[in-house]
């Protein structure tokens, strides 16, 4: 029973610490395989961690603060989208740009919130949750935006290889060119996918700080966003690989702080930085086949598209 | 004219399109009746393009009447042409890489049909034309003929009634091309109205039944093909006479100047060809022909031969009787190579550079740099020169490389590629995309280069420019380099079929040949 406990514990933890990735990376994936790298990831996060905790103590409701996390992080999207979607900017640049920007607005415009608790709100998503036997408490860990990062992949994995939509999005990202001359928007595609990526990272900002930690503390997205950019390219565009990247990100966190907890003889900044690197060496040995990472990136990534005819 | 006649499939009435600089499209009248094959002929830039993009609605013109079976008609995007029922196949095809067959042609068809439906469709209309594609197969394993078959069957599945073909067979082998024209014969007969863009004057000759020539961005005649000869359709686009090229005297046997042994090379892309022991030799004074379809390991092969790849020990590739395997780009042109690229703006040329630092790019070690210093003066006077002597059309020596038109920037690159007096030239599709005077001009300057004593290697699709040209003509096929033959001891029948990839019974036989006349 004890060892059933521990096992669920650590699965719960793991999946916990893995959402945020989970949710911003599909979200830059649905970007990526539109053809537009969009670097803003951690200033995104930022921007619906800050506002989505806001949202909520102000409203008094967690859900009007993961809603207006989303839109806050489409915001910034459309922003970028506008540069260079329409001013056709340069990606890259832009991209930093953003989550430069994204550190320091997020930092403005919370730091009248600082350490403030969620006051007011139930202690977690759901409600009872003192009176349930531990076993079922570890469970309800699971909260409802656990749930969604738990299908996001699923999803993301039907929508892309089994719709229509996602057959438009992968040609659009393949050849902007072709896909042009067939007569579809790529602007608009483009568009929608950059919303849907700020929107998703919104969401994972605001997980940070109402669900992980919920406070807000600034900076407290900590390169997640950074990480979950990197989980696309080394997962080359394949949703299966980004989940197991972010499920691998998760679990050395949790083993980190198992380190740590069990008083570990090394600095804890080492420890700290474990996750990130174990993930990243991971996810290089899987795709260091540079022929594969060609064939599934796509063929379109980072080019402006103007229609010349 | 009878009143029961049955009104064109298409008319447009002056169709006018201006962009900023140029007229592209001025007053142009063209009719195309129901079952007509109807060519559009013309030089680049003569607005043929221009003209296909406000029909398939993605161009709109400025001014003129489209009437579509007798109605006017605005087509405000391809959707709107496809629901006309107009299809369009690219001269560049609009199919991506990375998708299947079948995914594709839905994405062309704009239909909300399952893949499953839509399979068994594309495999009847492929039966019934004798289209050979299969659905689940991905774009990147096809060979450029069946891509092309691709693109038709995902035209015929919206049962056209007026096809346009822009220069189709422009990357076919002769029998494909071949198969193509009975496609579009039947389809003709059914019904099916087809507008076929070419410059390829005896394919329109043995095709087509009516023809509209464009010059200028106007139409400046019709013809009945059948009945027209090659020379006065050439001369009507061209606006004047044909130059004539002029054969140079038949060549004695010289040093050999290029030897490539027994090379083998794996592509490094995922959509490369793999080179599989590919020898050749280049004697001074030659010109050797390479044909064969594109993506048969001629990109691998020039990069090989150019020094962008290292061959995979210096003995594989010997320049001037020099180990030059190891070698970069640089220091094989020190041995005298020169080599005048596929894609002129980006590879051959800097498209934000004047001209004369174009011009300096690949010919600095010829006295244009003294102790490291640019010599301006030189610099000016060779791109001068270069203009001067292949009638480059540019505004002087300081215009950008991106200002001038893609024959005139060819121009200029085989100009100062030739200037620099190479032992060795290559040169990858010389004259692709450049219009028959300029070609006629790149051709010359070749063939005078070799008269001078210099070896030539020319990669081309155009069989009848290799043919023309060619002491020698190999075959690549699959990323094996078949043994020269003399150009007037073989046919275009016959290289078509080893460009086909029938090496295997062929290549046997000439391996007899080739040695008795490398001998």
């Amino acid at each position: 029973m004890h060892e059933l406990g521990i096992a669920v514990a650590i699965v719960v933890a793991t999946l916990r610490a893995a959402t945020p990735l989970m949710l911003a990376g599909f979200g830059e994936l649905i970007t990526e395989r539109s053809g537009v790298l969009n670097l803003g990831v951690e200033g995104m996060m930022l921007v619906g961690a800050a506002f989505g905790f806001i949202g909520a103590v102000v409203s008094g409701s967690l859900l009007v603060g993961f809603i207006i996390a989303m839109i806050a992080g489409a915001a910034l999207a459309l922003v970028f989208g506008v540069l260079t979607l329409s001013l056709m900017a340069n990606q890259v640049a832009t991209g930093l740009a953003l989550t430069i920007f994204g550190v320091g607005f997020s930092a403005l415009v919370g730091v009248k919130w600082v350490g403030m608790p969620l006051a007011g709100l139930p202690g977690a998503i759901w409600p009872h949750l003192s009176t349930a036997p531990p076993l079922v408490q570890q469970m309800m860990l699971i909260d409802p935006i656990v749930v969604i990062a738990i299908l996001v992949p699923f999803a993301a994995h039907w929508f892309i290889y089994r719709t229509r939509g996602g057959l438009i999005l992968r040609a659009v990202g393949e050849s902007h060119d072709v896909a042009h001359a067939l007569g579809y928007s790529v602007l608009r595609i483009r568009y929608l996918a950059v919303l849907c990526g700020g929107a998703m990272s919104g969401l994972a900002g605001a997980y940070m700080s109402l669900s992980y930690s919920p406070m807000w503390a600034e900076n407290m997205v900590a390169g997640r966003g950074w990480i979950a950019l990197a989980l696309v390219v080394f997962s080359t565009w394949k949703p299966a690989w980004l989940a197991l990247g972010a499920l691998l990100f998760g679990l050395v966190t949790i083993a980190q702080f198992q380190a740590e907890g069990l008083g570990v003889a090394v600095s804890p900044n080492l420890l700290a930085m474990l996750p990130y690197l174990a993930t990243v060496i991971v996810l290089v040995l899987i795709s260091r086949d540079a022929t594969r990472l060609k064939l599934n990136a796509p063929a379109a990534l980072g080019r402006p598209f103007h229609a010349t005819a | 004219m009878d009143a029961s006649a049955p009104p064109p499939r298409l008319r447009l009435t002056g169709i006018t399109k201006r962009y900023a600089s140029v007229v592209a499209n001025s007053g142009i009248d063209l009719s195309v009746g129901p079952g007509e094959i109807h060519a559009l002929l013309g030089e680049n830039g003569a607005g043929k393009s221009t003209l296909v993009k406000i029909i398939y609605g993605v161009v709109h013109p400025d001014e003129g009447e489209i009437a579509w079976e007798g109605r006017p008609v605005r087509i405000a995007d391809p959707n709107a042409a496809r629901a006309l029922g107009i299809g369009m196949v690219f001269q560049h095809f609009s199919l991506f890489e990375s998708l299947t067959v079948a995914e594709n042609i839905a994405l062309g068809l704009g239909a909300r049909e399952g893949i499953g439906e839509l399979t068994a469709r594309i495999e009847e209309i492929s039966r019934r034309y004798g289209l050979a594609v299969e659905p689940s197969r991905h774009v990147h394993h096809l060979s450029v003929g069946e891509r092309q078959r691709v693109e038709i069957v995902r035209c015929l599945l919206q049962a056209p009634r007026l096809l346009i073909m822009d220069e189709p067979t422009s990357v076919l082998t002769p029998q494909e091309a071949e198969g193509l024209f009975d496609v579009l014969r039947r389809l003709a007969s059914e019904g099916c109205s087809v507008l076929y863009i070419s410059h390829k004057l005896e394919e329109i000759k043995a095709l087509c039944e009516a023809a509209t020539v464009l010059r200028g961005g106007r139409v400046v005649g019709g013809c009945d093909p059948r009945t027209s000869s090659e020379q006065q359709m050439a001369e009507l686009m061209i606006g004047g006479e044909l130059p004539v090229a002029h054969r140079r005297a038949p060549l004695k046997e010289g040093r050999a100047s290029l030897i490539v042994a027994n090379l083998s090379l794996p592509a490094d892309e995922p959509f490369g060809t793999h080179l599989r022991d590919v020898s050749l030799t280049l004697r001074d004074g030659e010109i050797l022909g390479v044909a064969g379809v594109a993506g048969n390991g001629q990109k691998e092969l020039l990069a090989v031969l150019s020094g962008e790849r290292r061959a995979p020990a210096a003995d594989a590739v010997r320049i001037a009787d020099v180990a030059a395997g190891l070698m970069g780009p640089a220091a094989r042109r020190r041995l005298g190579l020169a080599f005048i690229p596929e894609e002129r703006l980006g590879r051959g040329a800097v498209a934000e550079f004047p001209l004369t630092e174009n011009a300096l790019l690949t010919s600095y070690q010829h006295g244009l740099v003294r102790a490291g210093m640019v010599r301006f003066g030189a610099v000016e006077a060779y791109a001068r020169q270069i203009i001067a002597r292949f009638g480059v059309v540019a505004a002087g020596t300081q215009a950008q490389g991106s200002s001038l038109s893609g024959g005139n920037m060819q121009k200029f690159i085989v100009g100062r590629e030739v200037g620099t007096n190479p032992r060795v030239l290559l040169a990858a599709h010389p004259t692709w995309g450049v219009d028959i005077g300029a070609a006629l001009a790149i051709r010359q300057a070749l063939m005078d280069l070799a008269a001078a004593g210099s070896g030539v290697l020319v990669v081309s699709e155009d069989l009848a420019e290799l043919f023309e040209i060619s002491d020698y003509i190999s075959v690549l096929s699959g990323g094996r380099l078949s043994p020269p033959r003399r150009t007037h001891e073989t046919t275009v029948e016959e290289v078509g079929l080893l460009m086909g990839g029938r090496m295997a019974g062929a290549a046997r036989q000439h391996e007899a040949r080739g040695v008795v006349d490398a001998a």
